[in-house]
């Protein structure tokens, strides 16, 4: 029984256990999905989220010694970020087809988002780090969680609303572009992409491809858009 | 291009993004100035290297992977989203539905005025 101790307070010192830890839930999160057909409910993240906090509190592991681990998948994120420009070239030619309505609907539907996030997270209450952290919402997550930092939100909440606001897009997004009226299969793409980042762009390439089309579009533009405008929107209201 | 040239050009992208945000103390990270240095160099050459798309390729499919680690770090923030449940869910679920809603209606009006002055297409 103390050796078994003892191997255990040498793995979970060292990197190695973490790291593994991450990808086999991860890993876990996919499986599950495959198996209830990419239900939106269940999100391989949302999945390997919950399994690992899951796993860290029963074993009385902080998060700190767990990230020492995980930062190697972490690092990542950088240049995959810097990967997103690949996807973007290739949409290029939409992007020139429809400039003038897709740079309107991009400009005011990025600062709807942050606007409407900040101004009912503040009628209920909310604190400037919640406030702040809401803002970059809509943004795909490693972008979003860049500009929360910057602005002086946590990356870290950020990183969870940005996961629920991509499962809740998808799940009522038919609902929503039904109820407003909006037939255009590439508006219907462009407003999901815009809202709802990456889990609503996969569940729109689904459904209809030039949705998912311009899903994707809305969804690397507003990357942009967001690293660019909410850190100036935030300034000018003086949060 | 081989899979590790691709690599370091992502890295280098991200690196003069990050010189460039420390530089002018901006607040977009340096990771998104260098997406849109890459973006920019693939206009102006107007096309890109397969073995960059295949590297960027395989770097995206595992997205959602990355964001995990981040995602956990939510362990230290119960007593904040305990504290404030309220504003969090209002907040992400209102906004989300009003911006679909209003982008949506943008865009279809847009597309619409586009459309009419553009030849249609094939």
């Amino acid at each position: 029984m103390n050796d078994v101790h003892n191997l255990w307070v040498y793995l979970s010192a060292s990197p190695l256990l973490h790291l593994t830890l991450t990808l086999i839930a991860y890993q876990f999160g996919e499986w599950l999905s495959r198996r209830t057909r990419r239900h939106p409910l269940c999100n391989p993240v949302l999945i390997a989220i919950v399994v690992l906090v899951a796993v860290l509190k029963l074993t009385d592991t902080d998060y700190k010694n767990y990230f020492s681990g995980a930062q190697f998948v972490h690092f990542l994120l950088g240049p995959a970020t810097v990967a997103l420009a690949i996807p973007l070239y290739h949409a290029y030619e939409h992007i020139r087809s429809s400039a003038a309505a897709i740079v309107v609907a991009l400009v005011s539907g990025c600062l709807f988002a942050a606007l409407s996030a900040i101004a009912v997270g503040y009628a209920c209450g909310g604190s400037m780090v919640t406030l702040l952290s809401l803002a970059p919402k809509s943004a795909t997550t490693p972008i979003a969680m860049g500009v929360a930092d910057a602005i002086g939100g946590s990356a870290s909440l950020t990183a969870i609303l940005v996961i629920l606001t991509g499962i809740f897009g998808a799940m009522l997004s038919t609902w929503v572009l039904d109820l407003a009226r909006v037939k255009d299969n590439r508006a219907r793409g462009f407003a999901t992409g815009l809202a709802a980042h990456g889990i609503g762009t996969a569940y729109k390439l689904r459904v209809n491809q030039v949705a998912g089309a311009f899903a994707g579009l809305a969804m690397g533009l507003n990357g942009f858009a967001t690293a660019a405008l909410v850190p100036i929107l935030v300034h000018w209201l003086r949060l | 291009m081989s899979p590790l040239s691709a690599f370091i050009v992502l890295l280098v992208c991200q690196l003069i993004g990050t010189a460039i945000q420390q530089a002018f103390a901006l607040s977009i990270p340096g990771a998104v100035i260098g997406m849109l240095l890459l973006f920019a160099c693939l206009v102006l050459r107007g096309k890109h290297d397969d073995g960059l798309g295949k590297t960027a390729n395989l770097l995206l499919r595992y997205l959602p992977l990355l964001f995990v680690p981040a995602g956990v770090g939510v362990m230290n923030q119960f007593g904040l989203i305990a504290k404030e449940w309220l504003p969090i869910t209002a907040s992400l679920v209102l906004s989300l539905l009003a911006t679909i809603a209003f982008t949506g209606i943008v865009m279809q009006v847009g597309l619409r005025l586009t459309d009419r002055r553009s030849k249609p297409k094939s």
